[in-house]
């Protein structure tokens, strides 16, 4: 093999495993998640035109991301406008974990969107927040991207 | 169905042999010891009066199968075929001929007798040493036709412990929660069963999610969550009397409970703001204790069976993991080390093992520990399972699987499974509907 070819397989070689390592992160991205978590619009419905029902989380975790501060300051503006709607805020889990302490993580999932919906200037009263862990998901596949689709806080009209 | 007994145990002739048999239940056993179980003789009379209010042909063939069926599923015996038995039952009964029995290679002999009298079920049992040639054990006791399962499975408690050593755990039952309908709409109902799966009854209907039941150490009552008019909470339920009732006035969702060892306690989790932390509720005059406080989830507590300690699943260190702590909070130490997130902890009957549900590299694993967190052991490992529980000796564990046929989620099903803490023996345990959240309650006779 002549000095070009050698250069040219290595340089394809070094190519390949930069790709390969950029992939290897625990939480990939996709076109439909961030992190692992969802950002797409399939399963989300809306409170009004623009206004997006839900909020997802990564997994293991209960902090907002960007995004679902957006969705939940759109929420809370036309709760503003609205101001005899009451709401419930529903938690979620995915499967991939125990059953009790999945309960635990929706209810703290679920207060994540109504603390800052609190901060928004909505009075508490007008919140009721309940968990359903892992019990009531909304995709009974097995991929990460279903358990992406799970792992959320669904705002729902309660009057 | 009424949970009525009534036992009078007589001891008949209980002549001691030193055991040349011999059952090792702490090693994983690879040569179960090879057993006739004789069908219970008994006599024309009785058998059409059990007949008539039973609707079984021969009761005594009834009893001897389920106690069949009990040795042979606990992995440790052999029943052996009975069609190769050349002694018939009455006359086994009252003096094996024991060179029969060594001619089909039984190394321990069952028989017994059961009788109609006086309206009750009267039933005598012996168990041989068929190659020291000598009676091991001889019981006779009496109850109401309608528990005739239960004979037979004190029977084989009684045989597995002068066996073994250790005490049985067949005249048990299993409460669990039985699920049906697609992943996305699972109707749940709470339904009980004797250990070998029989007399499956359901006790909730299914109006309202139900999960996690556990029994009280009295076996009358149950306590589990249900999201009855959608305010997830704990609820005590009495079997015999089908009366519900929540668990205390919190102002949250309370879960995960289960009872002190004494019966007295419930303990369980109550979630408010985002933050999970243990209380115990005393359920004569109603005070409530909180037991952690913490801002992490602190959830899944379980009492040592002394009642001294409580071991219990918390994220506090970031990820969940397994705690142990004095029954009044002090002296909160970690026990779970190994690489992956750690949940259900249940510390054993004997008090020495804690038995949990590990998630790593994405499979599921149940595992058992030391109470101080070494040995850790893990017995199977599968794409999803969780929420093993104890049998009263402390040797086997039920826990429940989902598997689905494919990535979509469809053919999705769920199912209880045993283990022996041997690593052993691990089977699917029938049940009618779909099952998962099995807990196994204590021997019933105590």
């Amino acid at each position: 093999m002549n000095l070009s070819k050698i250069l040219k397989n290595s340089f394809m070689v070094l190519i390949a495993s930069l790709v390969l390592t950029a992939c290897a992160t625990q939480k990939k991205s996709t076109n439909l998640t961030q992190g692992d978590v969802y950002t797409g619009t399939e399963t989300v419905e809306y409170l009004a035109s623009g206004v997006k029902d839900r909020v997802f989380f990564a997994t293991n975790e209960t902090v907002l991301t960007t995004a679902s501060r957006e969705t939940l300051r759109k929420q809370a503006a036309w709760l503003r406008k609205n101001s005899k709607i009451t709401i419930v805020l529903e938690g979620h889990a995915d499967e991939r974990g125990t059953r009790e302490y999945n309960l635990a993580l929706g209810e703290r999932r679920a207060n994540s969107a109504k603390d800052y919906l609190l901060t928004y200037g909505i009075s508490s009263d007008r919140i009721s927040v309940i968990s359903y862990g892992k019990e009531r998901p909304v995709d009974s596949g097995s991929t990460p991207l279903s358990w992406s689709k799970n792992r959320r806080s669904v705002t729902v009209k309660a009057n | 169905m009424l949970f009525r007994y009534l036992f009078f145990l007589l001891i008949l002739f209980p002549i001691k042999t030193f055991a040349l048999i011999e059952v090792d239940i702490t090693r994983g056993n690879l040569n179960p010891l090879p057993i006739a179980v004789s069908p219970l003789s008994i006599d024309e009379d009785s058998k059409k009066s059990f007949n008539q209010i039973l609707k079984k042909k021969n009761i005594g063939s009834e009893i001897s199968s389920v106690v069949e069926n009990n040795l042979k599923k606990s992995g440790l015996f052999n029943p052996l075929n009975k069609d190769a038995f050349l002694q018939k039952p009455e006359i086994a009964n009252l003096k094996p001929r024991f060179e029969d029995w060594n001619l089909i290679k039984a190394q321990a002999l069952i028989t017994g007798k059961v009788k109609f009298v006086d309206e009750k079920l009267r039933v005598e049992f012996r168990l041989w040493d068929v190659l020291a040639g000598k009676e091991m054990m001889a019981l006779a006791f009496t109850t109401v036709p309608s528990n005739w399962r239960r004979v037979g499975h004190i029977i084989t408690d009684k045989v597995y412990e002068r066996l073994t050593g250790e005490k049985g755990y067949f005249d048990t039952r299993i409460i669990y929660v039985s699920e049906e309908g697609p992943k996305t709409n699972r109707v749940k109902k709470l339904a009980i069963m004797d250990q070998d799966g029989f007399n499956n009854k359901f006790l909730t209907l299914g109006n309202e999610l139900v999960l996690t039941p556990r029994f009280s150490p009295t076996n009358q009552m149950v306590t589990y969550l249900s999201y009855f008019r959608n305010l997830p909470r704990v609820y005590l339920l009495d079997i015999e009397t089908g009366m519900q009732e929540v668990v205390g006035d919190f102002p949250g969702m309370t879960f995960a409970p289960r009872f002190s060892p004494d019966g007295k306690k419930i303990i369980m989790s109550f979630a408010k703001d985002g933050n999970s932390d243990i209380y115990t509720m005393d359920l004569e005059n109603r005070i409530v204790e909180r037991v952690t406080n913490h801002p992490s989830i602190d959830t899944s507590p379980s009492f040592s069976p002394n009642g001294k300690k409580i071991t219990f699943n918390s994220d506090r260190s970031g990820y969940q993991q397994i705690y142990i702590m004095d029954s009044n909070g002090k002296n909160v130490k970690r026990i779970s080390f190994g690489n992956g997130l750690y949940g259900t902890p249940v510390w054993s009957p004997r008090g020495d093992l804690i038995a949990f549900t590990k998630l790593h590299k994405g499979k599921f694993y149940i595992g058992v520990m030391r109470t101080d967190g070494t040995g850790e052991r893990l017995l199977t490992e599968n794409f999803y399972q969780e929420a093993p529980s104890w049998s009263p000796n402390g040797r086997v564990l039920i826990f429940y699987r989902e598997t689905k046929t494919n990535s979509k989620g469809e053919g999705f099903s769920a199912k209880l499974w045993s283990i022996d803490l041997t690593g052993y023996n691990e089977k699917l345990v029938e049940t009618e509907t779909d099952a998962s959240d099995p807990s196994w309650s204590s021997l019933l006779g105590n």
